[in-house]
């Protein structure tokens, strides 16, 4: 993050932020029946999924671009428990950030 | 003046529930933007102007992956789509006037539309989703704030497990999502699709490689419906 410049980083926020907001209001503004169909939903649901995974498990098991086994998975086992015990959702992160810090404190994970 | 007991309706009060539960995770973003190299201002700016959360943290996330900028604002600009198929419902729901609309429109997020559709009566489902999308909106910038502040003091962001705290976060967003068959084996699809594209591309590509492979999970899943 360093090597970039601070103007670039604002530059991509406002692009990223004016993407999102028009986003929204397409919502709003285009023909219902553009939008209001079932596998519309259904599209949009699946790439949610699809994101969200591969989100997980480049938080998880990436560094750069190579494929890693290091504390972070203790910290999303630690998380799956939490959310399997119905854990609200800031205690699943917390415990997620313990599990992880502990497991490096404890020399068991890098 | 309407008496508290009928300002507090059903709908205000799991509003304000949601407001602040979810108001409060906004200090995990924030430690975790910071963490990634933004400043507490760039942090606070996410949450101001983008403010939807699954998207800011995939920005953020992409980032501590070491994934460029334009690839952050990608798989920022995919998870956000699903707000518009909310902004048909909502617009159809609550018939905003065209005044509020743009605000209602920023406002439009899974937590106000999960607390307007969770009602039935007309009043109650614009209540709710105002109640939830402004107090969503207060708080979670205020601990967006509180949290980047903290991350700053923080340090090291390793030596807490806030890298940790990030691959927790992604997944509780993605786990009320697993619910039937089809959206546990397209996870399982991007999931392998994901450790396989690391190695050959750039950081922050798999995720949106994944993204084409949910699509094609879609259609395939379309087609045998048919």
């Amino acid at each position: 993050m360093n090597a970039l410049g601070n103007l670039e980083v604002w530059l991509w926020i406002a692009v990223a932020c004016v993407i999102a907001y028009a986003t929204k209001l397409a919502g709003y503004l285009l023909p219902r029946r553009w939008l209001a169909r079932p596998w519309v939903m259904r599209a949009s649901q699946i790439l949610t999924v699809g994101l969200l995974t591969s989100l997980v498990v480049t938080n998880t098991v990436v560094s750069g671009t190579h494929l890693t086994l290091d504390a972070r998975l203790l910290a999303v086992g630690a998380a799956a428990v939490a959310l399997v015990l119905r854990a609200p959702y800031l205690v699943v992160v917390i415990v997620g950030a313990a599990a992880a810090a502990l497991g490096r404190w404890a020399g068991i994970a890098a | 003046m309407p008496s508290p007991s009928t300002r507090l309706t059903p709908a205000v009060r799991s509003g304000l529930s949601i407001s602040v539960a979810v108001g409060l995770y906004g200090i995990s973003f924030g430690a975790l933007a910071v963490a990634a190299g933004l400043s507490v201002a760039q942090a606070c700016a996410l949450s101001l102007l983008m403010f939807t959360g699954g998207s800011q943290f995939a920005f953020v996330g992409v980032l501590s992956g070491g994934g460029t900028l334009a690839a952050a604002t990608s798989a920022a600009s995919l998870l956000g789509v699903r707000n518009a198929i909310y902004g048909v419902q909502l617009s159809a729901l609550s018939r905003p006037s065209p005044r509020l609309m743009p605000l209602q429109a920023h406002l439009t997020i899974d937590e106000s539309m999960a607390t307007a559709t969770a009602q039935t009566d007309p009043a109650e489902i614009r209540r709710g989703f105002w109640t939830a999308g402004v107090g969503v909106y207060l708080l979670w910038n205020l601990f967006t704030l509180l949290g980047a502040l903290a991350g700053e003091a923080l340090g090291d962001p390793k030596v807490w497990g806030l890298d940790g705290a990030a691959a927790a976060a992604f997944l509780g967003l993605l786990w009320p999502r697993l619910k039937g068959r089809e959206p546990i084996v397209v996870a399982v699809v991007c999931a392998f699709l994901t450790m396989l594209a690391v190695p050959f591309v750039p950081a922050g590509v798999p995720i949106l490689i994944a993204g084409a492979g949910a699509v094609a999970c879609w259609l395939l899943i379309e087609r045998t419906h048919r």
